[in-house]
């Protein structure tokens, strides 16, 4: 289960609608070993493209070593479809590279609603898991 | 000689469990072969037939070696490299 602050949810939402028909991307830090998503960090799709992402190189060694000074883990990875729906595709799964992460997914395919989905992708495996919103009680679906 | 190489979690498991290992080599090609050598696997992580592995980004100091000349950046005592697996994806 990822428990997921209102405004961090309604944040990455935001991200993937301005962003879109580019894909969006980003990273949630919270403190190392406590499953907390806390600071929202959207990054830059290198590749600007509305069916591919990749954080930019030099922005990843920024904030890796940011999170490292602060004992911060990577808890959330965010990323927008702007098509097709809220799950991991094969390159998703490919290049999952964050074993301890919680993969977020969001599709910006409906203009008016938007889906947030998230999952463990851990050794090529996906598993699905509840998003708890923890002012809202959980979320639907 | 000493260059530190920082490894990234999903890594770990090559070099039991240490974030941080220390090697030696002239080029980041030498350095990758000489740890190689004692973590068993790690090499083909990092490089495949053409080079440094795509996905994965390899930084000296504070550079991306794509523009230092990839595994022909000379490297020396006192440096710092990185490796940090690219995170990317897609719809397809």
């Amino acid at each position: 289960m990822l428990t997921l602050p209102g405004a961090l949810r309604a944040a990455v939402i935001a991200h993937a609608r301005a962003d879109h028909p580019d894909e969006a991307c980003g990273v949630i830090a919270g403190p190392a070993g406590s499953d907390r998503p806390e600071r929202f960090i959207p990054m830059t799709n290198a590749e600007r493209s509305p069916t591919f992402y990749r954080f930019d190189s030099m922005e990843q060694l920024r904030v890796w070593r940011e999170m490292d000074e602060r004992d911060e883990e990577p808890v959330v990875i965010y990323h927008s479809h702007t098509a097709t729906e809220a799950y991991p595709s094969r390159t998703d799964i490919a290049y999952a590279s964050e074993p301890g992460a919680h993969y977020v997914l969001v599709s910006t395919r409906d203009p008016d609603q938007a889906e947030v989905r998230s999952f463990r992708i851990v050794d090529g495996t996906v598993t699905e898991e509840e998003v708890c919103v923890p002012e809202d009680g959980p979320v639907p679906e | 000689m000493a260059i530190e190489v920082r490894i990234p979690t999903i890594l770990r498991n090559y070099t039991d469990g240490a974030k941080s290992v220390e090697g030696s080599g002239d080029t980041l090609a030498g350095l990758i072969a000489d740890l190689d050598a004692r973590y068993d696997g790690l090499r083909e992580r990092l490089v495949d037939d053409s080079g440094l592995r795509r996905f994965v980004n390899v930084y000296l100091n504070d550079e991306d070696v794509r523009f230092l000349g990839g595994l022909d950046a000379p490297v020396k005592d006192g440096d710092t490299v990185t490796v940090l697996p690219a995170v990317a994806g897609g719809a397809l």
